[in-house]
C-alpha cells in the first residue's frame, strides 16, 4: 500500500509536470496557436496584468513545492512500516511556536500579494488619458456588439478598429460599456481584462495596443441561448490605415443601380426596423448597422465568414449558423433573396 | 478518576427480526420517521441521487465540448445543463450530503441521544426534498403555457436582467426560484438544529474545549447558513416581486439595478462554498488524526482558524465581481478580505500535516481520500489566490480557469472528503466494512479522472475561453485540451460506479465492522454499529477531548495533559 501512495504522489507531480510544460509551449506558440492567450499580451493593460500575474504564479509555485515536498516527506517518513510494533506514537498535541511560524510568514506573503495587486489595480483603473485618446462606445445587444464612434459620427458591429499606439505618439482607445439588454462582457485577452457591460450601468476600459494586428476575443459573461458565439474581433491597424477606414465608414452606403432591386426588397420589408443602412430609409436600431457590411470579415458576431453563401443562408435562414439569434427568418421568395443578397454585398 | 461508562450494551432489533416486518411499514417507517440517523442516511441518500444527476449533466456538456464546432446538442439544452448541473450539485447534492454527515454525527460525537429537534429535523429533510423535485419538474413543467418543458437556462447564478420576464418567458425560471427557495428553508431549520444540538446536547464533561473538531466546524457551517441564506431568500423573493407583482428592484428597463442582484447572491454565493468545505474539512480532521495514530494537531488553533474562516468569508464576496467596474478602492478591499482568508486556510492544511508528522500512518481508503484531499485543496488554496489578485481576475474570472479552480475545491477538496467520510463511516452506519479492494479502485479511477479533468481544464481558460460556451471554433488552441478533459470523465464515472458497486455489495456481503474497527478515538466508536435506536443505553461522560484513546490507554490519558 505505501507503494501505492508513493506513485500517487508521483503520479501528481508528473501530471502536473505536463501541464505547466503544456501552457509554456502553448503560451511560446504564442498568439498564431492560441490567438486568446492572456500570456500574449501587446497592450499595457494586459502587459500590466501579465507582469502581476507572473509574480503571483512564481510565489504560489513556491508555496506549492514547500507545502506539497512537505505532504510527500511526511506521507513517506511516518508511513507504518512492516516491522512496525502495534505500539502508538508519541502523542503530541501541539506547538505555539510552530503555529506562530505558519501563521506569521503567510500573512506576509498576503501583505505582498496585496500590494502588487493594488498597484496594477490603480495603474489600470485610475488611469489619465492623453489628449490623443479615442472614444468609443460599446453597447451590448444580444448577441452582438454595436460599436459607436462618436468623434467621427457613424456606428459599426462586431470588429472594432483602432489606432496602433506608439510610444512616442500614444493614442490609447477609451471605451464605455453599456449593454442594451443583459449583461455581457467586454474580454480581447491579449490587449486587456474583461469589464462587463451592464444595463442601466455605465462601465468603462481601455486599451493601447503597440502591435499591429488583428485580436480575438469574445463575451465573457452568460448573456443568452447564443452567448457561445457572440465573438468579436480588434483591428490594430497604423494611424494611416486607421484613418482611411474611418473616412470609409463616414461616407454613406454605395449606391449601385444594378441593385436598386434589392434595395428595393430591403426596404420594403421589415429588414429596416432593425438595420440601419445610412443613406437609405433604413434606420432601424435592434440589429446592427448594415451601411458597410462587406467592409467586415464576418456576420452574425463572427459566427460565420462574409461570404455570399453565408449571407444567404444567413438571410434564409439564421438558426443555421447561429440558433436562437434574434434575426428572424422573413421566409422570402427565392428572388427577393437573391436581390437582396446581391444588394448587400454591394455595400462596402 | 474515570468513569468507564460510554460503551453501552446494543439494544437494536436483529436484521431478522427487522426483515419479518412487512415491506410498507418499513418504508413507512423511514417516512415518518424523526431519528437523527435515519434522517441523517436520507439526506446522504438524496444528494448522492441529485449527485449521479447532476454527474449526467456534466457528462452531456463534457460530450458536447470535446470537439470544436459540436452538434451534439442545442445551444438550448447545454445551457439548462449547466444551469441545472451547477443548481442540483450545490444545492441539492452538496448541502444534503453535508446536511446528511452533520445529523448522523454530530448528536453521536457528542453523546446525544438525538438532534434538539427533532420534527424540525425531519421538517427540514422534506422541505429540501421537495424543492430538488420542484426543480426537476421544470423539465415537464417550466415552460408552462408557452409550450413543451424545459428547465431553467439562467445559469445557477441568474443574473439579472437574463430572469426578467422580458428575457425569460415561461415558468422555468420561476421554478429554479421556488426549488431553491423551499429547499432553503429546510436548510435554515437544519442549521438551527444542529447549532442547538451543539450548544445544549452535549454529554456531560463534554466541555466546548473537549468538542472533537467534526461539530466544530459543522457549528461554523450552521452558523453560516443562517446568515447566508437569508439574503439569496430575499433576493429570489423581490425577483419573484419583479417578475409577477411589477416590481423593479432588478428590472434595469425601470432603473432596478443587476449589480444589486449581484451582490445579494455572492453574499449568499461565497459563504456557501465555505458552507460546503467546512463539513469537508471536519470529516478530514477525523479521519487523518486516526489514521496517523496521533491526536489531531493544534486543536485550538483549529477550532480558531475555522472561526476566522467563518467571519472573513463574510467579507470577500465582491471578489466574484471584480469585473463588474466597482472603484479601485472597493476591488483593493476585496483582494485584502479575500487574500486573508488564505491565512487561517493554510493553517488548518499545516495543522494537518503537523498530525501527520511523527505518526504511524496507515493508508486505509478513508486516509488515501484524506491525502488527495490534501494535495489537491492546496492546488486549489494556490489558484484561488491567483483569482484573488484583481488584475489577474480581469483575465481569469469567467473563463475555464475558474471552472477548475472550484471543481478542485469542491470535487478534488469536499468531493474527496466526503468519500473518505463514507468509507471511514459507513461501518457505522451499516455494520460492515466497505471493500478495500473495490476501494483502491474507486481511488485510483476517480484520482486519475479528477486529475485528466481538472489539471487540464485550467489551460484553456489561460488560452482565453470563456465558460458557459455551448461549442467553440477550432484554431485558438483549446481543441487539444478539452478533449482531454472530457476523456477524464469517462474514469470519473466508473470511479463512482465502483464506489456505488462497492456501497451497495458491501450492505449484504461486507465483513462486520464491529464497534470500533479502525481503533478510533470519539464517542460514535463507543456504541455498536449501526448505533441503536437513541444511540446511547447510558449517557457518555467525556473527560477529554479523546473518551475512547482515555479507556484504551488508561496508562496515558488525554485528560492529564489538556
Amino acid at each position: 500500500m505505501h507503494q501505492h501512495f508513493k506513485s500517487s504522489s508521483s503520479a501528481r507531480v508528473a501530471a502536473w509536470g505536463i501541464v505547466f510544460i503544456g501552457a509554456t509551449r502553448v503560451a511560446a506558440a504564442g498568439s498564431v496557436r492560441a490567438p486568446q492567450n492572456i500570456f500574449s499580451p501587446v497592450s499595457t493593460p494586459a502587459t500590466d496584468i501579465h507582469h502581476l500575474s507572473l509574480l503571483v504564479l512564481a510565489i504560489c509555485a513556491a508555496i506549492f513545492l514547500v507545502v506539497f515536498s512537505l505532504l510527500v516527506y511526511v506521507v513517506v517518513k511516518y508511513r507504518r512500516r512492516a516491522a512496525d510494533d502495534d505500539r502508538e506514537p508519541p502523542q503530541i498535541y501541539g506547538s505555539n511556536q510552530v503555529e506562530i511560524a505558519w501563521t506569521v510568514i503567510p500573512i506576509l506573503i498576503v501583505v505582498v500579494l496585496f500590494l502588487a495587486a493594488a498597484r496594477v489595480i490603480h495603474a489600470v483603473e485610475d488611469a489619465r488619458f492623453p489628449p490623443g485618446t479615442l472614444e468609443i462606445t460599446a453597447v451590448g445587444h444580444q448577441f452582438w456588439w454595436e460599436f459607436r464612434y462618436p468623434g467621427y459620427g457613424f456606428i459599426t458591429a462586431n470588429e472594432l478598429h483602432v489606432p496602433v499606439s506608439e510610444s512616442g505618439h500614444p493614442t490609447p482607445t477609451h471605451i464605455t460599456l453599456l449593454s442594451a439588454d443583459v449583461d455581457h462582457s467586454f474580454w480581447v485577452p491579449m490587449l486587456a481584462g474583461k469589464t462587463d457591460l451592464i444595463p442601466n450601468r455605465r462601465n468603462e476600459m481601455w486599451i493601447d495596443p503597440h502591435e499591429i494586428g488583428t485580436y480575438l476575443g469574445q463575451c465573457a459573461q452568460y448573456c443568452g441561448t447564443e452567448h457561445a458565439k457572440m465573438l468579436l474581433t480588434v483591428d490594430v491597424q497604423s494611424r494611416g490605415d486607421f484613418e482611411t477606414w474611418v473616412q470609409a465608414q463616414k461616407a454613406p452606403a454605395a449606391v449601385v443601380n444594378e441593385v436598386a432591386a434589392g434595395r428595393r426588397v430591403f426596404e420594403t420589408t421589415a429588414c429596416v426596423n432593425c438595420h440601419t443602412i445610412a443613406g437609405t430609409g433604413a434606420d432601424g436600431k435592434f440589429g446592427p448597422d448594415l451601411t458597410h457590411l462587406m467592409a467586415r470579415k464576418t456576420i452574425a458576431a463572427g459566427a460565420a465568414e462574409n461570404t455570399e453563401e453565408n449571407l444567404r443562408l444567413w438571410v434564409t435562414s439564421p438558426d443555421a449558423i447561429k440558433p436562437g439569434a434574434l434575426m428572424p427568418a422573413m421566409q422570402l421568395p427565392k428572388q427577393d433573396i437573391d436581390l437582396l443578397v446581391a444588394y448587400l454585398m454591394s455595400l462596402h | 478518576m474515570f468513569d468507564a461508562q460510554p460503551l453501552s450494551p446494543p439494544i437494536a432489533v436483529s436484521p431478522e427480526q427487522e426483515s419479518a416486518r412487512p415491506l410498507f411499514d418499513r418504508l413507512h417507517e423511514w417516512i415518518v420517521t424523526v431519528d437523527h440517523k435515519r434522517l441523517g442516511l436520507m439526506y446522504f441518500c438524496y444528494g448522492i441521487i441529485f449527485l449521479i444527476i447532476g454527474g449526467i449533466e456534466a457528462s452531456i456538456m463534457r460530450a458536447q465540448l470535446a470537439v470544436a464546432n459540436n452538434h451534439l446538442v442545442s445551444p438550448q439544452t447545454f445551457n439548462r445543463m449547466f444551469t441545472m448541473h451547477g443548481t442540483t450539485m450545490i444545492f441539492f447534492a452538496a448541502m444534503p450530503i453535508v446536511f446528511g454527515f452533520a445529523n448522523y454525527f454530530v448528536p453521536l460525537m457528542i453523546g446525544a441521544r438525538d438532534m434538539a429537534f427533532p420534527r424540525l429535523n425531519a421538517w427540514s429533510f422534506w422541505m429540501s426534498a421537495l424543492g430538488g423535485i420542484i426543480l426537476y419538474f421544470s423539465f415537464i413543467g417550466g415552460s408552462g403555457l408557452f409550450g413543451a418543458g424545459s428547465a431553467p437556462d439562467v445559469g445557477w447564478f441568474a443574473y439579472a436582467p437574463l430572469t426578467s420576464l422580458a428575457f425569460s418567458v415561461g415558468h422555468s425560471t420561476d421554478y429554479w426560484i421556488i426549488g431553491i427557495l423551499v429547499s432553503g428553508f429546510g436548510s435554515i431549520g437544519t442549521a438551527l438544529n444542529v447549532l442547538t444540538t451543539i450548544l445544549v446536547m452535549r454529554c456531560p464533561g463534554m466541555t466546548l474545549n473537549r468538542m472533537p473538531l467534526f461539530p466544530w466546524m459543522n457549528s461554523i457551517m450552521a452558523l453560516l447558513v443562517l446568515v447566508a441564506l437569508g439574503p439569496l431568500t430575499a433576493a429570489q423573493a423581490m425577483l419573484l416581486i419583479d417578475r409577477y407583482l411589477g416590481g423593479h428592484f432588478f428590472d434595469t428597463q425601470a432603473g432596478g439595478s443587476a449589480v444589486i442582484w449581484m451582490h445579494f447572491f455572492w453574499i449568499f454565493g461565497h459563504p456557501e462554498v465555505y458552507i460546503l468545505v467546512l463539513p469537508a474539512f471536519a470529516i478530514v480532521s477525523e479521519v487523518i488524526p486516526v489514521f496517523s495514530r496521533k491526536p489531531i494537531f493544534g486543536y485550538s488553533i483549529m477550532v480558531a482558524a475555522t472561526v476566522t474562516i467563518g467571519f472573513i468569508s463574510l467579507g470577500v464576496w465582491a471578489h466574484h465581481m471584480f469585473t463588474v467596474g466597482m472603484t479601485s478602492y472597493a476591488n483593493a478591499f476585496f483582494v485584502a478580505s479575500t487574500a486573508a482568508i488564505a491565512v487561517p486556510t493554510g493553517i488548518k492544511i499545516f495543522n494537518w500535516l503537523g498530525t501527520m508528522w511523527g505518526g504511524k500512518i496507515r493508508f486505509r481508503i478513508p486516509m488515501l481520500f484524506c491525502i488527495a484531499f490534501l494535495g489537491q485543496f492546496l492546488i486549489a488554496g494556490l489558484t484561488g489566490i491567483m483569482l484573488s489578485a484583481a488584475p489577474f481576475d480581469w483575465q481569469l474570472g469567467n473563463s475555464y480557469f475558474v471552472v477548475a479552480h472550484f471543481h478542485y475545491v469542491i470535487l478534488g477538496g469536499i468531493v474527496f472528503a466526503v468519500f473518505a467520510g463514507s468509507y471511514y463511516w459507513y461501518p457505522k452506519v451499516i455494520g460492515r466494512m466497505l471493500d478495500e479492494t473495490l476501494g483502491k479502485w474507486h481511488f485510483w479511477l476517480f484520482l486519475i479522472g479528477f486529475h485528466l479533468t481538472f489539471d487540464f481544464m485550467h489551460i484553456p481558460g489561460l488560452l482565453g475561453m470563456p465558460r458557459r460556451i455551448y461549442t467553440y471554433q477550432p484554431g485558438r488552441g483549446w481543441d487539444i485540451w478539452n478533449l482531454i478533459v472530457s476523456i477524464g470523465v469517462i474514469f470519473q464515472v466508473a470511479g463512482v460506479a465502483i464506489w456505488a458497486l462497492n456501497v451497495v455489495w458491501s450492505y449484504f456481503k461486507g465483513k462486520r465492522a464491529g464497534k470500533d474497527p479502525w481503533d478510533a478515538w470519539t464517542l460514535e466508536w463507543s456504541t455498536s454499529s449501526p448505533p441503536p435506536d437513541y444511540n446511547f443505553a447510558t449517557i457518555p461522560v467525556a473527560h477529554s477531548r479523546r473518551p475512547l484513546w482515555d479507556l484504551k490507554h488508561p496508562e496515558d490519558p488525554d485528560w492529564k495533559y489538556e
